[in-house]
């Protein structure tokens, strides 16, 4: 087949502008959301003492409210970015890194570096944390390549196993040495500690989000498959390398500053996948919205609801991640 | 420049799978290969498209030896379609068929790569359901999204495991025409395995027979097309009428 002539692409580039403009549209969205949760918490932080310089205010929206909301932001993020890369990698939409062992994996590294080195630093955690978690992933994908036949109720639970059994080995560890209360900070995600100087860290999981923004086509052309993926010149080892590396380190990146967030990663995906597909260009984009916005919302919602206390922002994710999934389940068997 | 196979064998878990096979596919035309059942045509064609190692043997295609060759180089030289094409992700038809640009762009398509897409979801009849998600699609629809995809690959090569299956017969017929004329107009080289011993008849240039994980016979439509051949390949006595010049085997009865 040899190009007759270009022809014009205006439908393509239509609708890709119509794209770019709900992409800014959805961001604006998100950015007014994350500065209104700036002046939402037990203290009053109100604009017009923050415009007139007062400085009790101008602390604690510097020290706690934007270090908190940029936390969320970053988090809700890479860990829906993580979710759509995993999904992709696994070829199966009901895995995230939290029902695969990767979260669990980075639990137990943190664990072993708080009982081995106490000392040590959180950049040495993290460090530990991410090797554990490319192992735990990395076990998880050989699982996967051995199993019989792809049955896409068979991968999410051999996942939930192998976060199970981690997870057993963790817990086990963590009551011998009296370090179950410390666990606990990790495995329920909590933004109410985030303080400036302590949150810093999660700036590298935007690096790791532009990385999987950058490789978008080749890990939509990987979750086509080993075959597709050849077929088209490219080497799909290598690729699910990246990928499980972007995946992991994201994973204990958050694990170590805010703790696991659950579900996330999960809902965000499927919910972005139903309305625009996953040709990646396009979903982690939007995923990462949608992440942000979520954890944001839960944010808020765990900073009020039983106010002046604060419920942490896993538990509220897990109430309303779970009720949206079954929403969708629901929906597509509906279709 | 043809596709050269030589001494090529394969076995899994000690079972083999093809043992020695060695052919020329000539340059341009339609080539199927037919056989029974676990005759390997489909492990052959996966071998020589370099989806799976091979076992020992070397294969070259238009000269580019097919272990050694850069993997994006070969991409733009012969394209792969299998037979069982699964996607678990949710791709328009035209986001699909554009990927099929992916060796010659690199995921940066230029207007010309744009218009070779819209050339083939024309081709294959799928504009109306362009900007439909694949999972969307009928069997028949999803196939030929497949197919439009590999055609937008724009290879001198072009390599379908059952290029038919879930097509009707109308779209079966379009299917094989299609092909007669990328072969006919633009000088590809199409190699198809066919299960339909009469689309093989009617439409290619040679046949291969396979069959215990050999090659038994090559040869013209018209030299493999007679009954002793044919009972040799499948070990049933298969009827051959001639019919408006083509030779067409009966085995229904």
């Amino acid at each position: 087949m040899t190009i007759t002539a270009a022809r014009p692409q205006a439908p393509a580039t239509r609708s890709q502008a119509r794209h770019y403009a709900g992409l800014a549209a959805a961001a604006v969205a998100v950015l007014a959301l994350a500065a209104g949760s700036m002046f939402v918490g037990v203290s009053d932080v109100s604009l017009p003492a923050l415009l007139a310089g007062d400085a009790g205010t101008v602390d604690i929206f510097w020290i706690s409210r934007v270090p908190r909301t940029l936390a969320v932001l970053l988090a809700g993020m890479a860990v829906a970015v993580a979710g759509l890369i995993m999904q992709l990698m696994a070829r199966n939409r009901f895995v995230e890194p939290s029902t695969v062992g990767t979260v669990e994996s980075a639990t137990l590294g943190i664990l072993v570096v708080t009982v081995l080195a106490p000392g040590a630093p959180i950049l040495a955690k993290m460090l530990v944390a991410s090797a554990f978690a490319l192992l735990g992933t990395a076990l998880f994908l050989a699982i996967l390549r051995r199993l019989p036949a792809r049955n896409t109720l068979l991968i999410p639970l051999v996942g939930i196993m192998l976060g199970g059994i981690i997870a057993a080995v963790t817990t086990f560890f963590a009551y011998r040495y009296d370090l179950l209360q410390t666990l606990s900070n990790w495995m329920i995600g909590d933004f109410s500690g985030v303080l400036r100087g302590r949150y810093e860290l999660l700036w590298i999981v935007a690096a790791l989000m532009l990385v999987g923004l950058l490789a978008a086509d080749r890990f939509t052309v990987a979750g086509m498959g080993q075959d597709f993926t050849t077929n088209l010149g490219l080497n799909y080892a290598r690729t699910m390398r990246l990928g499980l590396l972007i995946v992991s380190l994201i994973s204990a990146v958050v694990v170590t500053t805010v703790g696991a967030v659950p579900f996330l990663g999960l809902v965000v995906p499927n919910i972005v996948s139903l309305i625009f597909g996953d040709n990646l260009r396009r979903a982690v984009p939007w995923t990462a919205l949608f992440g942000a916005a979520f954890v944001l919302i839960c944010d808020i919602i765990g900073r009020t609801i039983r106010y002046p206390y604060e419920v942490p922002v896993g538990m509220v994710m897990s109430v309303l991640g779970a009720i949206l999934f079954l929403v969708l389940i629901l929906r597509k068997r509906n279709a | 420049m043809t596709i050269a196979v030589r001494n090529v064998s394969k076995s899994y878990g000690g079972q083999t799978v093809l043992d020695d096979v060695s052919c020329e596919i000539p340059q341009g035309g339609i080539t199927s290969i037919i056989g029974p059942n676990g005759a390997g045509k489909s492990t052959l064609l996966s071998l020589i498209s370099r989806l799976q190692p091979l076992g020992s043997g070397a294969v070259s295609v238009g000269g580019l030896d097919i272990a050694s060759t850069d993997s994006r180089r070969l991409a733009r030289t012969m394209a792969i379609l299998r037979q069982e094409n699964h996607l678990t992700m949710r791709l328009t038809v035209r986001d699909l068929v554009a990927f099929g640009r992916f060796p010659h762009s690199g995921g940066r398509p230029t207007v010309e790569d744009l218009a070779t897409v819209e050339e083939a979801i024309a081709h294959l009849d799928l504009a109306p359901m362009a900007d439909k998600f694949v999972d969307e699609l009928s069997g028949g629809q999803r196939q030929r999204a497949f197919i439009a995809m590999v055609l937008a690959q724009d290879t001198q090569y072009l390599l379908l495991d059952e290029p038919l299956n879930n097509l009707d017969m109308k779209h079966s017929v379009e299917m094989m025409r299609l092909l007669r004329r990328l072969a006919d107009d633009f000088g590809k080289t199409i190699v198809i395995v066919v299960h339909d011993i009469n689309f093989a008849s009617c439409y290619s240039d040679t046949i291969l027979a396979m069959k215990d994980g050999r090659l038994i016979h090559q040869g013209s439509p018209r030299q493999i097309m007679q009954q002793a051949m044919l009972r040799d390949v499948y070990d049933i006595d298969i009827r051959i009428e001639e019919i408006d010049g083509n030779r067409i085997g009966v085995y229904f009865t």
